[in-house]
């Protein structure tokens, strides 16, 4: 196959303050290719990008970009260079129209120095139409398109330009099944153009379905390079990992019917709450120690029960029993207070308070919950972290490192610990694997298993009906706001969750 | 790991190593221009000197920014009506005092406390339009900027010819008055440096014994996950307008015993500008979060330093905002984000340069 590498990135070593991030790292790319990098949380496939696209600067290395040595210092000069990047969390404007927001900075003149409206707009609708997109009003807020359209926008404004190399940095985490496949086809006909795609993934299926090469990295050091269709599957995990991986099965272990257990008492029993707008009536109980899955489209109403529940968005209607009592909640902390703990859905935006150190973030829910004029002694900070750090395997170079040095995985982590640090008796877990490597991924099913073995209810949500299968004993079926049903998890099989997604009424029960 | 290093990278890496150069090198300028800058006499039986009016004269914006600091921290924005809630402030306790030569109007600590109320009362309306009802810091503050200096007039009233005229300047003609703003009695140190490092220290000791620290920086960096966790952001968004206004009074007392008088369009005229600048120079991002008191403590003290400083040189008061434009912008380049990755990457080159030698 006669190949021409659009971009090579050879010998890169970075480093942070106490962490070697990268060393001596190789990567090369032809035209025309998607190409997977992987790689367990804090493996540096982040740092990688972010010293190709200039957020970082390198320690050492050499970039070319079709043969000529480039140097980006910023994004934007990544950008004119011909290097665009999507990053997995969103960095648009949402109060602008779409056309302004792929256009931003790039605005078609008129003769006078004006905007050229006309000119945007309809360029703006025919770059959209290319990525699948014609019914899109360019000319709309973007914030009133969901985050699957608000991705595309993304990528459409990131290859507008003369776009030779495109970074896509966990596109697909807050993607349904049908957005993803749209997805791949815009990159298969980014690929049929000539351009290199640089795809960085946890979904080993997705990684499959698209990638021809593969570079896996661990510990910021090159493992390899591969040829997709030459690499089982079970070598590729094995490599992240660097060690034989061991089968994921079998973590649930304990009783399913514990929901049937009368003698079990409910600690959740909510009748007929509902949040206007996002979620109609619906009814649910829970007993301890059972952990309950909801499953759904995204945007079906799923985060919006559970933060219900919470207080997050205070109920309209209906009564919530907690632990046998009544709860009237107004606000989070009165549900924190009562026993409840929220990990949300979206961890840069609703969980982590990025420039708090990691001691902070993990003893904020407590001290909150004990009150501001009793404020945590230094040496009981000190040790909560050290053992939560401990329990959890965070890895960070100290409890004092800022929580946005961290890996995405070692910071969810870290909102976990925060959680349990609470001791809450109901743990709500709204996507606590999203974006998150392999190894982590188990680590935290394991972790919702035994906590609910030892007496914690928990709800579970995720986009991947496998976890939940594999960690719930029932999963709650919730399609356009709507409660619709509920399923025993006897040997389900995704198949039968999602046909209980898509309407099926009969399948639930 | 050897022990040294660490320390030495946390002080190169600590957000108080530009503010303090800054005052370092400043200091330095004013030695070689006027030699005497540093000595310290006792006349009348008080501390004179340049550096003690520097100190002595910072005093009411040191208070400012102590507050200021807390209200960008939380909010994200700026409290601009702390001038013109002095001059209120100022104006309640020097109306209530009279100006009578015998005796005060109402016993002294009773005008300082209805005084102190009044401004924790306008702190709480620039509170409840922020915090309550979202609206922007700075506009919502705006309100009293424009209306604090009238309300101030009239409360500066005085009987002329029968009739209220507002706007005029009513003076205590008490001498003991005098003393916050100046000295109390056998005691060399003027009385509002005892003032503002009360202050400050009890608000240092507040915030680290009690979690409302943690809170604040929380609620500045992420209100929405720190509602989540249970933190009530708009209580302690709230809390910081009135804490700033209570400070804005601490500040407009001791201004207007300095002159004894309460002039409605003077006291702490423009120190909100100096206040917000305190913060920023004291490495404070105005964008909230993370804050340092101490960092804008230092910068207050520059600020005056340098308007100090002028003066000694001879600049006219016309012309030193120009003066100080030149410094501040010295010092904030100094401390931009964009200017320390520029020296980062020259170091690289550099490095690169000598690498490539060998």
């Amino acid at each position: 196959m006669e190949n021409h590498v659009v971009l090579s990135m050879k010998n890169i070593t970075m480093s942070f303050p106490g962490v070697r991030a990268l060393q001596n790292v190789d990567f090369s790319l032809y035209k025309g290719e998607i190409h997977a990098l992987m790689g367990e949380n804090g493996a540096g496939k982040s740092t990688l990008i972010k010293v190709l696209t200039g957020v970082h600067t390198r320690d050492s290395g050499e970039i070319f970009l079709e043969d000529k040595p480039i140097n980006n210092r910023s994004p934007e000069e990544a950008h004119e260079n011909g290097i665009s990047t999507v990053f997995q969390e969103i960095n648009l404007c949402t109060n602008l129209s779409v056309a302004e927001n792929i256009f931003a900075g790039y605005q078609p003149r008129t003769r006078l120095f004006a905007i050229n409206w006309k000119e945007m707009n309809e360029k703006a609708a025919h770059i959209l139409a290319w990525v699948g997109l014609e019914h899109i009003d360019v000319t709309r807020a973007l914030g009133e398109y969901s985050v699957a359209i608000q991705q595309m926008v993304a990528i459409a404004r990131a290859v507008n330009f003369n776009c030779k190399v495109l970074i896509l940095d966990e596109p697909t985490s807050s993607l349904d099944d049908h957005e993803v496949e749209n997805l791949f086809n815009v990159m298969r006909q980014l690929k049929a153009d000539g351009k290199g795609i640089i795809f960085v993934t946890h979904f080993l299926e997705q990684v499959y379905q698209v990638c021809d090469r593969i570079t896996v990295l661990r510990n910021g050091e090159l493992q390899g390079v591969f040829t997709t269709s030459e690499l089982p599957r079970v070598q590729l995990v094995a490599t992240m990992l660097g060690h034989e991986f061991n089968e994921l099965a079998s973590i649930r272990s304990h009783s399913q019917d514990i929901d049937r257990d009368d003698k079990v008492p409910d600690v959740i029993k909510a009748v007929g709450l509902s949040h206007k707008g996002t979620i109609k009536p619906f009814d649910l109980q829970i007993k301890k120690g059972e952990v309950i899955g909801l499953t759904g489209l995204l945007g079906s109403g799923r985060s919006e029960l559970a933060r219900t529940l919470y207080s997050a968005d205070k109920p309209d209607t209906g009564t919530l029993f907690f632990k046998g009592n009544r709860l009237k909640a107004s606000e989070p902390i009165d549900s924190m207070r009562a026993g409840m703990a929220y990990l949300p859905e979206d961890r840069k935006e609703e969980s982590i308070i990025a420039d708090l150190s990691v001691r902070e973030n993990l003893i904020i829910a407590l001290q909150a919950k004990t009150g501001v004029f009793k404020l945590l002694p230094v040496a009981k900070q000190n040790e909560l972290s050290e053992q939560y750090i401990k329990a959890l395997n965070i890895k960070t170079p100290s409890p004092e490192t800022l929580i946005k040095q961290l890996s995405g995985g070692n910071q969810q982590k870290v909102i976990i610990g925060r959680w349990l640090i609470t001791h809450p008796d109901f743990l709500i877990l709204d996507e606590p694997t999203r974006g998150i490597d392999v190894g982590t991924k188990t680590e935290i099913q394991k972790l919702v298993v035994q906590l609910a073995g030892e007496g914690m209810t928990i709800m579970f949500i995720s986009s991947e009906i496998e976890e939940m299968l594999r960690t719930v004993n029932r999963l709650c079926v919730i399609r356009d706001g709507k409660k619709v049903g509920e399923i025993r998890n006897n040997n389900l099989t995704q198949q039968d969750v999602m046909a209980a997604i898509a309407g099926g009424e009969k399948n639930a029960r | 790991m050897p022990d040294k290093l660490p320390t030495l990278q946390s002080i190169r890496k600590s957000q108080l190593l530009l503010p303090v150069t800054a005052l370092i090198i400043m200091l330095l300028i004013n030695v070689l221009i006027t030699p005497s800058f540093f000595r310290i006499s006792i006349q009348n039986g008080v501390l004179y000197g340049y550096t003690i009016d520097i100190i002595n004269r910072s005093c009411e914006l040191v208070i400012m920014a102590v507050g200021m600091t807390l209200v960008v921290a939380a909010s994200r924005g700026t409290d601009i009506s702390v001038g013109a809630v002095a001059a209120v402030a100022a104006a309640v306790c020097i109306r209530l005092l009279g100006s009578s030569y015998d005796s005060y109007a109402i016993a002294p600590v009773l005008a300082i406390l209805i005084c102190f109320a009044v401004s924790i009362l306008c702190g709480a309306f620039n509170g409840f339009l922020v915090a309550n009802l979202n609206i922007q810091p700075m506009v919502a503050t705006l309100i009293l900027f424009t209306a604090g200096r009238g309300i101030a007039q009239l409360i500066s009233a005085r009987e002329i010819n029968g009739v209220m005229v507002p706007g005029q300047i009513l003076y205590v003609r008490m001498e003991s008055f005098k003393s916050i703003g100046g000295f109390l009695p056998g005691i060399v140190i003027p009385t509002p440096v005892f003032i503002a490092a009360i202050f400050v220290l009890a608000t240092i000791l507040i915030l680290r014994r009690t979690a409302l620290g943690l809170y604040i920086q929380t609620v500045g960096i992420n209100p929405k996950a720190g509602r989540l966790v249970g933190i009530n952001s708009t209580l302690i968004i709230f809390f910081t307008y009135v804490f700033c206004g209570f400070s804005s009074g601490v500040a407009g007392l001791i201004a207007s015993s300095r002159i004894y008088s309460s002039d409605a369009n003077n006291i702490g005229l423009n120190m909100e500008l100096d206040a917000i600048l305190a913060v920023a120079l004291g490495g404070n991002s105005l964008g909230g979060g993370k804050f340092s008191i101490a960092g804008s403590v230092i910068g207050a003290i520059t600020i005056q330093a340098l308007t100090t400083s002028l003066y000694a040189m001879g600049v006219s008061a016309d012309q030193l905002p120009v003066y100080k434009a030149i410094v501040v912008i010295l010092i904030v380049t100094m401390q931009s984000e964009e200017f320390k990755r520029w020296r980062s990457a020259y170091r690289l080159r550099r490095q690169n340069r000598k690498g490539a030698e060998k």
